[in-house]
């Protein structure tokens, strides 16, 4: 019970930390600090409220108890990660967002196609596309081939959307001056209609990161061989190894926002120009 | 009006049309495995059989539209409502809709609750911006179809089973645009006029509520659409991992496990046909209330 | 041979609107030419159809004795437009090499005219900035410098200058008159101003709209060596009241 009451105490302590430090830290070393003490004050927080409440193992283990258990059990768990998030989420990913691309420069230089597959791409980027899970299973087998499929129709729709809205993001002006230069085609898209493209392009990528790991895991709830997160996930459960189900959901996080990070970095790089990057 | 069409309705027809022709096309060959099993060996097969049979089958791997069509007639029944609940009700696809949809309202509102709140409290507090916007952000990553079971199994021993946790997990996946919508639009307003406001010594209170809360609509409604899809994405996924037994997920989980194609294409359907009237519906909410607001489209008042 | 001619052009947008109405020029090498007039009279739309932006209904147009579309394909004019339209994510130098590089150069090989080109418009030193690093009239200039690249005879400037404010738009004038004069180009020039029509031009064509023709072409008889201050001259007053009479005639007509 003390120990109950110390996690509140904690928890008020931190936060009041966490106010003066948001206050007075520079804007460059606060967004850093002040998210990290947050998080650290969650974690300190469940473990004495877990610890001090007595809250059984099998609804919620220690926080302490899920990293133990990460750390003993990385070689499964890399096993897990590799087949679905680089077999399955990774190719699905880069397939389809390519793919969306690839349909979405055919829908720029056609005005019918356009106007034909906005519409439906709306649409059906606003369905739950993860149901053709147990579908793509079936055609495509057990394996990681499955769930790239899934992804691949998850991230298809929303990308394309984005796209085909970054393929037509320039000016007038801006057409008319390459008209001048009487530039090719070609020209006109490498040097032109993908730059100004990227912002909106990036944007996609970063809406399909979440997509193509849902899409993944869910997939192996209907099937997969004897590897995979969501397979790992669904058996724990069953064995009641709940410190198992949360090292794999800190793995999912790591992964997520790591990947996420890394398109940041890409976009920052990539799209220095664009208002919502300059501050 | 000629033009209208021509410019609107003909390409999405035409692209329509051609999606189901290739449909159609596609299922010889992916439905043809079975024919050539079932059928002696050596035995030529002359094309026209092939068509029909493949076109026909009980458990194809690619049903056809009027396979699916009459399925979906077929299991649409309203009957439970008045007979014995005991047998009929469990098969009907519109009783199981209803499973889903009301988990998808209930994330939805609980989502749209939650999102607008934070949104408020990171607008209007520093520490809670910094803070808690990067771990909304993270939490998005976290696949939500990983957290459900957990969220399943915490609220049971609070005394929350069957709807409520699948409106918590909704609420996980809906929560997310509305919070990023509501913020950016909370933050949207002319800061020119914020400065008459000021001029006006208008409190904090009637600043938000005259000012930036009606600047603030054209970005939640957006964020509201993209959020209401997503509760039904994620009260989809919430039915996966607890073993239910009703709502469109749990019967997609069930028919798979059977291989029973042509209803789970049915079920598929259904989902569809909700996610287009959800979002359908909202758009025209949408549009009386942009009306009664003044705003000729949301794209323009947001710009 | 003219630069530029032009006989009976018209243009008519569907619906009747009568853009431009048989209109005849004709443009000798080395003369800047300004097209002033009030809004609809179609001075920005013959531009437009010089550059080959526009196709004409009507009449037959030459520039540099080929048509518009053998003059744009031959690279034979620089344009520069309204807004300064530099993309955002190339330094002034990448925007200035951008119409080189469309013509198959390397970077290294124009790096000198690029350099060259800078310091004609005063903003050697700017070359590694991003456009948004600049002022208004320092984008202005680095898209006239752009315009300058690949040295075509014919100069085409729709309303340059309309979106600065006075005391930067004077300086502008001077530099891009000093520039006329050194690089002996031919200039056309769209203007919504009065004593800047007066003060850069050695002809001054008035158009007036509905449909959208010339009205009048003047001459310029003030000194092609002209500081800031001819602006006060009786000469130069007398020249802004004859086009200002001739563009009333033309809104009564």
């Amino acid at each position: 019970m003390t120990l109950a009451i110390a996690a509140i105490v904690v928890w008020i302590g931190l936060w009041a930390l966490n106010v003066m430090l948001a206050r007075w830290l520079p804007e460059r070393q606060a967004r850093i600090v002040v998210p990290i003490v947050f998080g650290l004050t969650l974690v300190l927080v469940v473990e004495l409220l877990v610890t001090g409440l007595k809250v059984p193992f099998v609804i919620l283990p220690k926080p302490s108890e899920m990293v133990a258990r990460l750390f003993t059990s990385l070689p499964m768990l890399w096993e897990d990660f590799a087949q679905t998030i680089l077999k399955g989420a990774l190719t699905g990913y880069i397939m389809g967002c390519a793919a969306a691309l690839f349909v979405a420069f055919l829908a720029s230089r056609s005005d019918f196609l356009r106007r034909g597959l906005l519409p439906l791409g709306n649409f059906v980027a606003a369905l739950p596309v993860v149901g053709l899970a147990p579908i793509m299973v079936m055609w495509f087998g057990f394996g990681w081939e499955s769930k790239a499929a899934i992804v691949v129709s998850m991230c298809f729709f929303p990308m394309l959307v984005n796209s085909v809205q970054g393929l037509a993001a320039t000016s007038a002006i801006e057409r008319d001056l390459f008209k001048t230069y009487a530039a090719t085609p070609v020209q006109q898209l490498s040097l032109l209609r993908l730059p100004a493209a990227m912002p909106f392009i990036l944007n996609g990528l970063k809406v399909c990161t979440p997509l193509a790991l849902i899409g993944a895991i869910v997939a192996e709830f209907f099937g997969s061989p004897f590897l995979g997160m969501g397979f790992r996930i669904k058996t724990s459960v069953g064995t009641l190894s709940l410190d198992l189900v949360w090292a794999e959901i800190i793995v999912a996080a790591l992964a997520g926002t790591g990947f996420f990070g890394l398109l940041l970095i890409v976009e920052r790089s990539l799209t220095f120009w664009h208002p919502s990057q300059r501050r | 009006m000629i033009r209208w069409l021509s410019q609107t309705v003909v390409p999405v027809v035409t692209i329509l049309v051609a999606l189901v022709a290739i449909w159609y096309a596609a299922a010889i060959p992916m439905n043809s495995a079975r024919t050539y099993m079932m059928a002696p060996d050596d035995a030529e097969i002359p094309f026209s059989e092939l068509v029909t049979d493949t076109w026909s089958q009980k458990k194809p791997q690619l049903p056809l539209p009027h396979q699916i069509v009459a399925e979906v007639k077929k299991q649409a029944t309203f009957s439970w409502i008045w007979k014995e609940k005991r047998r009929g009700y469990k098969r009907s696809l519109i009783y199981h809709t209803w499973v889903t949809l009301s988990s998808t309202l209930l994330g939805f509102a609980l989502g749209l609750v939650l999102g607008v709140s934070l949104s408020l409290a990171i607008v209007y507090s520093r520490v809670m911006d910094l803070s808690v916007m990067p771990w909304v952000i993270t939490s998005q990553t976290i696949p939500i179809i990983a957290i459900a079971p957990m969220i399943i199994v915490l609220m049971a021993p609070l005394g929350f089973t069957g709807l409520m946790p699948k409106g918590v997990i909704s609420m996980y996946l809906s929560y997310f645009p509305i919070v990023i919508g509501m913020t950016k639009g909370l933050r949207s307003s002319d800061p020119i006029l914020e400065d008459q406001m000021k001029t006006w010594s208008a409190t904090a209170f009637q600043t938000f509520w005259l000012l930036r809360l009606p600047s603030a609509l054209p970005f939640l409604f957006p964020a509201m659409k993209i959020g209401l899809a997503a509760a039904l994405v994620g009260a989809v996924v919430a039915e996966l991992p607890s073993g239910a037994r009703a709502g469109l997920g749990a019967r997609l989980l069930v028919f798979s496990y059977r291989s029973e194609t042509i209803p789970m294409w049915a079920n598929l359907i259904a989902a569809a046909i909700l996610a287009g009237l959800l979002v359908v519906s909202f758009s025209l909410l949408e549009r009386a209330l942009n009306r009664r607001l003044g705003f000729r489209n949301a794209a323009e008042a947001s710009s | 041979m003219s630069v530029v001619s032009a006989q009976g052009l018209s243009l008519t947008y569907p619906g009747n609107i009568e853009a431009l109405k048989n209109v005849d020029l004709s443009i000798e090498a080395g003369e800047f030419v300004s097209f002033i007039g009030p809004s609809g009279c179609g001075k920005t739309t013959l531009l437009r159809v010089v550059a080959d932006l526009e196709q004409p209904t009507g009449g037959t147009v030459l520039v540099t004795g080929q048509t518009p579309e053998q003059a744009r394909q031959a690279r034979a004019y620089g344009y520069v437009f309204q807004q300064p339209g530099l993309l955002p994510w190339r330094t002034v130098e990448g925007n200035i090499f951008l119409p080189l590089a469309l013509m198959g150069q390397k970077r290294g090989e124009a790096a000198g005219r690029i350099a060259d080109v800078l310091k004609m418009v005063e903003l050697d030193g700017f070359g590694s900035k991003f456009p948004w690093q600049l002022s208004g009239g320092m984008q202005q200039r680095a898209s006239i410098a752009r315009a300058l690249a690949f040295d075509a005879e014919l100069l085409l400037m729709d309303e340059p200058f309309g979106a600065l404010d006075e005391i930067v738009r004077d300086r502008l004038n001077e530099q891009l008159l000093e520039l006329w004069r050194a690089t002996q180009k031919t200039v056309l020039f769209v203007t919504h101003s009065i004593p800047e029509a007066v003060f850069l031009s050695t002809k001054i064509a008035v158009m007036s709209p509905r449909p959208g023709r010339i009205s009048k072409i003047i001459d310029n008889p003030l000194p092609a060596d002209r500081p800031l201050d001819v602006r006060e001259t009786t000469a130069f007053l007398d020249v802004a009241a004859e086009v200002r009479a001739a563009l009333r005639e033309g809104m009564d007509e």
